[in-house]
């Protein structure tokens, strides 16, 4: 740069910024105060959550085996007992089956709109799912309770409460997760694969099981991890239809709780820092760590499915 | 020439506009972080803002309008009555405003001994939640709410005994025939173990803690407690007077029915008062919206329509350790 031009930048700079430096300093501050904002928030949850949560075993009220497999709850007794594997147990069993139940058909959906019917799926069905998503949780639990703990009472042994009727409404909320990243995966599949499987002589039905599925079977799993992740989350409609009692249940069929339901259950009877309230924050504490594991499992798959 | 001025200053004011937008979204985001602070900070004032308005608004009591902000939380059970009761006050004193919050009878009386809200309601005397902190807490009991057994109208069964009670929340008894009933499995609906309904419930109808039985439902609403006794067979629950209908069968206790006029007399034992706690004394506001509550046409007037017990009423009290004595 020729040292006359550099002094008139430099005199330009003096007298005002130009308009376009000035853009750039306005959208760098406010893009930084939001981020900063935002990791403020999530560190002060983590740490609000951490430092209530692990009370109980600093103070050493409760050792976490005890807390982990203990399996009486019984918080108001003397001594109070905090065993949380009735819900581990529960919650566990709960999301997983729900996704075992969702996944075959989120899949099935995912290649129908994608690979058999892009149009009518497209229009239709896509739609239809994600409406799904976007019906309160508050809903579902409510029908799950006029609906489905009624037939289940009606049609088997029991009250119709139960790891069954939590699973039957929470794998009809996880689906539309699980039907959108797979229809994701899906389109996004490789140009030319599913041509050249084609010209091979394979059926579309051989093109869709022998290379589309394993092909963006990462993907798919992704899926089916974010919704376990968020069946594990949920509180209400589970709350509703799965009973409440907590132990871990001999069937399907017979109430149980969840770490959830029990935190919502508790959390309002309960006073601010006694031990039974902290040990409830433990439970949360215990949610956000599995939520961790969820997120850290998905970033794996992403890995994988990158490469 | 003109022609040009004219587009140029056309861009101007796109220029303007554009900076105005941004400018909107920066000024919302700062309102955000702004209100999310004042959130924080609101916390840790209302403490002093509370012993301090006494004092301020201690000439306010000499005829002037009352205004102010009051806040009240916790019990369920006792929410619906404050809120009814609350909006007849806001209508009448049009400068003062009333927010109810539920949370429970345990969140209430944490809040309002952490001084965050003004009023804690709640179903059971601070002493039996709090340990230190139910010194400074001030007793206003308002109402007695009584609690009843409840079953599904078709076990066909009256009356229970206390044993027989006892002997159906601990899983000794099963079945509805064991107890003159039809041959039906007896289902638990219960509340929380930190219920305060609950709580009640234990001490006074049972004697004493119950245990969670394996295949027992939990429920956390006395709402959704009516509707699942009032749908399965053979189910038991325990509701406080102001939510019974017909759906459901009301139990005899001892051969003594649930009625206002038999808890007022002391027969029917299974009753508990209505507490809104205040941290030391209430400031004007908050005792006036007291006073207001316990005046003579609330009390026989909205306390009663909602299936509670009014004060005056009672003809016997019981003090925090249980014991019951003639007034």
């Amino acid at each position: 740069m020729n040292p006359v031009k550099k002094d008139q930048a430099a005199g330009n700079r003096r007298l005002r910024f130009p308009k376009h430096i000035r853009e750039e300093w306005y959208g760098r501050v406010y893009a930084y105060f939001c981020v900063t904002l935002l990791i403020v928030t999530i560190v002060s949850i983590v740490w609000f959550i951490a430092s209530k949560g692990l009370n109980p075993f600093l103070s050493g009220a409760v050792s976490v085996p005890e807390l982990l497999f203990g399996r009486t709850w019984s918080p108001e007794s003397e001594p109070p007992l905090f065993g949380a594997l009735p819900f581990l147990a529960g919650s566990i069993s709960v999301s997983l089956l729900a996704a075992v139940l969702a996944a075959p058909f989120g899949f099935c959906a995912a290649v129908f709109m994608t690979q058999i019917a892009p149009k009518v799926g497209r229009r239709f069905l896509q739609p239809a799912i994600e409406l799904l998503a976007g019906i309160p949780s508050v809903v579902y639990g409510f029908v799950g309770l006029s609906v489905i703990v009624p037939f289940l009472r009606n049609n088997f042994t029991g009250q119709g409460f139960g790891i069954l009727a939590g699973t039957l409404v929470l794998s009809v909320m996880i689906l539309p997760t699980i039907t959108s990243i797979a229809t994701d995966a899906l389109s996004n599949l490789q140009a030319g694969l599913k041509e050249g499987s084609f010209a091979l002589g394979a059926t579309r039905w051989q093109t869709i099981y022998r290379l589309i599925l394993p092909t963006t079977f990462p993907s798919l799993l992704t899926g089916v991890v974010l919704g376990i992740s968020r069946a594990f989350g949920e509180a209400l409609a589970v709350q509703m239809v799965i009973g409440n009692a907590p132990h871990v249940p001999r069937s399907l069929l017979e109430s149980a709780a969840t770490l959830t339901s029990i935190i919502t259950l508790e959390m309002g009877n309960t006073v601010g820092g006694s031990l039974h309230n902290n040990v409830l924050w433990s439970l949360a504490l215990i949610l956000l760590i599995m939520t961790f594991l969820f997120v850290f499992t998905v970033r794996m798959l992403e890995r994988r499915a990158g490469r | 020439m003109l022609r040009s001025q004219i587009y140029q200053r056309h861009a101007n004011q796109e220029g303007v506009n554009i900076i105005m937008r941004k400018s909107l979204v920066l000024v919302l985001t700062l309102i955000v972080a702004l209100t999310l602070a004042a959130c924080g900070k609101n916390n840790n004032n209302s403490d002093a803002s509370a012993s301090n308005s006494p004092a301020a608004s201690g000439g306010a009591s000499n005829g002037a309008a009352l205004s102010g902000t009051i806040t009240a939380a916790g019990s369920t059970a006792l929410q619906p009555l404050v809120e009814q009761v609350a909006n007849k006050f806001m209508s009448e004193n049009s400068g003062v405003s009333i927010t109810v919050a539920p949370g429970g009878s345990g969140g209430g009386l944490t809040q309002v001994a952490g001084g965050q809200v003004d009023i804690g309601n709640s179903d059971i005397f601070a002493e039996e939640k709090l340990k230190d902190e139910a010194k400074d807490l001030v007793d206003h009991q308002v109402g007695v709410v009584a609690i009843a057994a409840v079953a599904n109208p078709k076990v066909n069964v009256d009356n229970l005994t206390k044993q027989q009670l006892v002997d159906i929340f601990s899983g000794k008894v099963t079945n509805w025939k064991d107890v003159g009933g039809i041959d039906a499995k007896i289902v638990i609906v219960n509340r929380p173990s930190s219920s305060g309904t609950r709580k009640t419930f234990e001490n006074l109808a049972l004697g004493g803690p119950s245990k969670d039985l394996p295949g027992s439902i939990q429920e956390d609403s006395s709402g959704t407690v009516k509707k699942l006794v009032a749908e399965t067979p053979g189910a038991i629950g325990y509701l406080a007077l102001s939510y019974l209908d017909d759906s459901v069968k009301a139990l005899k206790f001892e051969g003594v029915e649930a009625t206002s006029d038999n808890v007022a007399t002391g027969q029917y034992p299974v009753w508990a008062y209505e507490h809104m706690y205040t941290k030391g004394e209430p400031n004007p506001t908050v005792k006036a919206f007291l006073d207001y509550m316990l005046s003579d046409a609330v009390q026989n007037g909205d306390v009663k329509d909602m299936g509670y017990i009014p004060m005056s009423a009672m003809k016997v009290a019981r003090d925090v350790n249980g014991t019951v004595t003639n007034k």
